[in-house]
């Protein structure tokens, strides 16, 4: 019987909570093919449905296809392939210490519950989704109601290629996210703002629920004085395409504003401009604000005259159509909305500096970001940076890509928050590592064991210090000193 | 109070962030004077563990003194690879690239210890937050107070002052220290504390690691080695501060008609152990203070459950001593079967058929660890597959503790989290992705202009392909002009 999305109070959630953890309890997740068959449907599901996909991009952020394509499908089905290649290997029991038969198994950490956010609606729903499936949970997903027809096309496909008793979809807005957390879950994955984590994190602590939360920040992007001339427009595309060709702007790891050196800002903001006219031809190759919400906030954003002021292309929008032009500003006041909050979406500062040293001094006092960018082919810079700042990642000469890097994880650190994912990453969040050790019962050691006097305790201070050659003659009484451990 | 919290917070953050913690020479001199401490004062850390605990020297060094020098000895060895960066493959789509994974120090943490292995459990965690470069504040339990004051006075004898400090006090200086902002946040002892913690946690997105309690379950088998079985479930019990330990077994489950040869058994080990008046003996550690006594003899009140007492349930109030006790199928819904014991209290639950046991510690939170005695292999993977717990032992009790090769740690209600060796290094890390790129590699199908050339390039791409590589590097889709 095909069950249909559930929303409303947490009446309704109770029965579906205690549905979903007796399926997880029945075994069944736990099972290899099943784990298998999980990722093997969602790369059908997306591959089958993929101009609906697409569609529901559009619908929600005027994504265009393309973007949605390398951004989220074609991450996502990369990922899965790869979470299939490798799923014996991460669910393996590794032997760490023979004949003591110690090891470590991973088992699944039971009944998980994952918030995913708008701006990547599909690729922050399912990426977790796929790691948790493939650790053996069960999972309860709340795709984020602000882009709506991801959410319904979720909630009508995710059923039809998954096994729907051990996959659950519950749509709605705040109060049916809170509804959730008033349960007991195994472990929660939250994507989105920091306010609402902190609450996610309260409500998780009256269960002891671990919760990894993926927070927003402001990406700084580092660009020091680049000599050759197609070197600098490789920097330039790719902080272009970092920017504006990812939602508008709208990503926790969009490039938030730049530092540069005065000298070199013209330059940049020159190639800039001429990149932009030469990528955006039309309007559909980027994505639009969300919604008006949103739009209001990025135009107050640039309503204080001190930043309006700094503005030096772009500034048009078009609250109709929720369009905002590529805007760059060069040196708005530092004490400005637009230098302290997170920006996401398509305005640009640059702020400059005297000398690109300077940028470290610059990034140390402020709160720690999900990534820092850096355009350089300076070693000695690059150790620096990854020296003496911190954040979630370090990416040097490219940004964003290293979202699609299975081999590292993603997650943030103090403010953009804790917990990481991708690749394994994903699998060892939702897993326990269980450790086992097996012991036969004839090797004794009789000094283990009271009433104990001073020749047990040699024995066993020879014993820690693993000197068994000593413990051997101990016990065969042939030797007689000791040292001291 | 919390004027002295944010003082200590700040003064931790100004030597983090002058860079005192980070090199590698600091972490080895403080673990190196851990370990002077440890060998040069061992007299006083066993004095302030028997005046806390009573706890025989054999355990304060079995249990404490020896794992702590062989956590800080593990670290040394290790130091230098752990905080190498490892090299990690970067794959097709970021051709050409390399990328690697630091570990970085978390910044500022907070250690709080618990009162039970009141130095192993204050100074393991501080062990692994010193080796992954961080500053630290250890808050040692006030229940332990000798052993609390032994770390107030020792510790600053031994390490750097200006990144190691201990905050002495009870309720009122841990909540003005929970009230700071950390960066990680290790918490050891009750569950109930723990949601406070993490609570706390919440207000500043602090990570924690709590290592809570549960009531572990010990299965034993009738094919079994009986006797060696009950040396060391009852080694692993009192012998383990009197059972006050989070992975002393908490209670035994068998079948009913195994049960009298395992009493019988497990009476005549004790004796051995601690002869006939047991209250008596120096191995036995007394009860930390009257209110877990009293705790404790409540639990054995009724007599619905003291007529179930098959050996022991002697006390002596004015010792705090509470003598070895094992009861045979006491009421499941009594204190004794609900809560954590964290006592010599050791209740025998009999099942029908040895299997019927899974489900039983099923029924219950996950513990932090479990038990199981017997030959069976298959029993044994039936247990090693089937009992979610922090970590299990087949044939023995609670030494996975002391290997540093296995995370310790619990899961759902025994906690979140994990430590010993590597993984306390890992736990007071952050490990930061560092992707390193070059100019060269640009791949125009990335950007727009959208066309459905660049589509299906970026199809290949992104699936690793070497020849759609190949023609994004040569520059397709060619751009029409």
């Amino acid at each position: 019987m095909e069950e249909k999305p559930q929303n409303g109070g947490s009446f309704c959630l109770g029965g579906l909570v205690a549905g979903v953890r007796e399926v997880h309890e029945s075994g069944r997740t736990k099972e290899m093919e099943w784990r298998q068959a999980q990722i093997r449907g969602l790369i059908r599901m997306l591959t089958e449905e993929e101009d609906a996909v697409f569609d529901a991009l559009h619908e929600d952020l005027g994504k265009h296809r393309v973007e949605s394509f390398r951004d989220e499908v074609g991450n996502l089905v990369k990922s899965f392939r790869n979470t299939l290649q490798n799923l014996k290997k991460w669910a393996d029991t590794p032997l760490i210490s023979f004949p003591c038969n110690a090891m470590v198994v991973p088992e699944p950490i039971g009944v998980v519950l994952i918030f995913s956010c708008w701006n990547l609606p599909l690729g922050l729903a399912l990426e977790p989704l796929s790691g948790a499936l493939a650790a053996g949970n069960a999972v309860v997903l709340k795709p984020s109601e602000l882009a709506p027809s991801t959410a319904a096309f979720l909630a009508a496909n995710l059923p039809k290629y998954l096994d729907a008793k051990a996959v659950k979809i519950v749509q709605g807005g705040p109060e049916v996210g809170e509804g959730l957390m008033e349960h007991r879950w195994d472990k929660v994955l939250f994507t989105g703002n920091a306010r609402v984590g902190r609450i996610i994190m309260t409500k998780a602590a009256k269960h002891l629920t671990p919760v990894a939360l993926e927070l927003g920040s402001k990406c700084p992007c580092i660009v020091d004085r680049i000599n050759s001339k197609w070197e600098c427009q490789v920097a330039v595309n790719r902080i272009v395409g970092a920017k504006w060709s990812t939602c508008a702007g709208q990503a926790c790891i969009a490039i938030d504003y730049i530092l540069v050196e005065e000298q070199f800002a013209p330059i940049l903001i020159e190639l800039l401009v001429s990149t932009l006219e030469r990528f955006f031809t039309k309007p559909e190759y980027m994505a639009r604000i969300l919604n008006e919400k949103h739009f209001d906030r990025l135009a107050n954003l640039l309503a204080d005259h001190r930043v309006a002021s700094s503005i030096v292309h772009g500034g048009g929008a078009n609250r109709k159509t929720l369009t905002i032009e590529p805007t760059i500003l060069l040196d708005p006041p530092l004490d400005s909305d637009i230098m302290t909050e997170e920006i996401f979406g398509p305005l640009l500062p640059i702020i400059t500096v005297k000398k690109t040293e300077d940028c470290l001094a610059f990034l140390k006092p402020k709160p720690k970001p999900l990534a820092i960018y850096a355009f350089t082919k300076d070693e000695k810079l690059k150790q620096r940076i990854i020296a003496e700042t911190s954040s979630g990642c370090v990416t040097f000469n490219d940004a964003i890509v290293q979202y699609g890097l299975d081999t590292v994880p993603f997650g943030g650190i103090g403010a953009s928050g804790f917990g990481q994912y991708h690749g394994k990453y994903t699998f060892e969040l939702f897993s326990h590592r269980k450790a086992v050790i097996k012991r036969s019962l004839w090797v004794e050691f009789m000094f283990r064991y009271p009433p104990w006097d001073e020749y047990r305790m040699r024995m066993l201070r020879r014993a820690f210090r693993f000197d068994y050659v000593s413990l051997v003659l101990g016990l065969l009484g042939l030797r007689q000193h000791d040292f001291k451990f | 109070m919390a004027e002295e919290a944010k003082a200590v917070v700040g003064e931790l953050r100004a030597s983090f962030k002058a860079g005192r913690t980070r090199p590698a020479e600091w972490r080895a001199a403080q673990l190196r004077a851990i370990v002077r401490m440890v060998e040069e004062r061992e007299q006083d850390i066993t004095d302030a563990l028997h005046a806390d605990l009573a706890k025989p020297s054999m355990e304060s060094y079995l249990h404490e003194i020896s794992l702590a020098k062989a956590a800080c000895t593990f670290a040394l060895k290790g130091l230098k690879n752990w905080m190498k960066p490892n090299k990690v493959p970067a794959g097709v789509t970021t051709f050409p690239s390399t990328a690697q994974i630091v570990s970085e120090p978390l910044g500022v943490v907070l250690v709080i210890s618990a009162w039970n292995y009141p130095f192993l459990l204050s100074i393991d965690p501080v062990i692994g937050a010193i080796a992954a470069g961080n500053a630290v504040v250890l808050k040692p339990s006030e229940i332990a107070p000798a052993t609390s004051a032994m770390f107030a006075k020792l510790l600053p004898e031994y390490v750097d002052n200006s990144c190691i400090k201990v905050v002495e006090g009870s309720v009122p200086e841990t909540t003005a220290l929970l009230e700071q902002k950390w960066d990680k946040i290790f918490y050891t002892g009750s569950g109930n504390v723990g949601r406070i913690v993490m609570a706390a946690a919440a207000k500043h997105l602090t990570p924690v690691a709590l290592e809570l309690g549960g009531k572990c379950p010990a299965i034993v088998d009738s094919n079994v080695d009986l006797h060696v079985a009950m040396k060391r479930l009852a080694v692993g019990k009192w012998g383990c501060n009197n059972g006050q330990a989070c992975i002393a077994p908490d209670y035994v489950i068998t079948t009913k008609s195994f049960a009298p040869e395992l009493v019988d058994s497990l009476k005549r080990v004790l004796e051995r152990f601690y002869g006939e008046d047991p209250l008596q003996s120096a191995d036995l550690s007394r009860i930390v203070n009257s209110n877990h006594f009293h705790r404790l003899t409540n639990l054995v009140e009724d007599k619905e459950v003291a007529q179930k007492i098959v050996y022991g349930g002697q006390t002596d109030e004015k010792q705090l001593k509470i003598a070895p006790t094992v009861l045979l199928d006491v009421p499941l819904d009594t204190g004794l079967m609900t809560s954590e014991i964290f006592g010599p209290f050791l209740p025998i639950v009999t099942v029908d058929k040895i299997e019927d046991s899974i489900d039983f510690i099923n029924s219950k939170t996950k513990p932090l660890a479990a038990y199981l005695f017997t030959k069976d292999k298959k029993l044994q993977d039936n247990f090693v597959s089937n009992v979610p717990a922090g970590g299990m032992l087949v044939n023995d009790v609670a030494l996975h503790l002391a290997n540093p090769h296995l995370p310790f740690g619990g899961v759902g209600d025994s906690g979140m989290g994990s430590y010993h060796g590597k993984f306390s290094f890992d736990c007071f890390s952050h490990k930061k992705a560092v992707l390193i790129r070059g100019f060269g590699g640009e791949a125009k199908a990335r950007y727009p202009p959208y066309t459905t050339e660049k589509q299906k390039i970026l199809r290949g791409l992104i699936n690793g392909s070497f020849f759609a590589l190949i023609l994004a590097l040569l520059g397709f889709p060619k751009e029409k002009r």
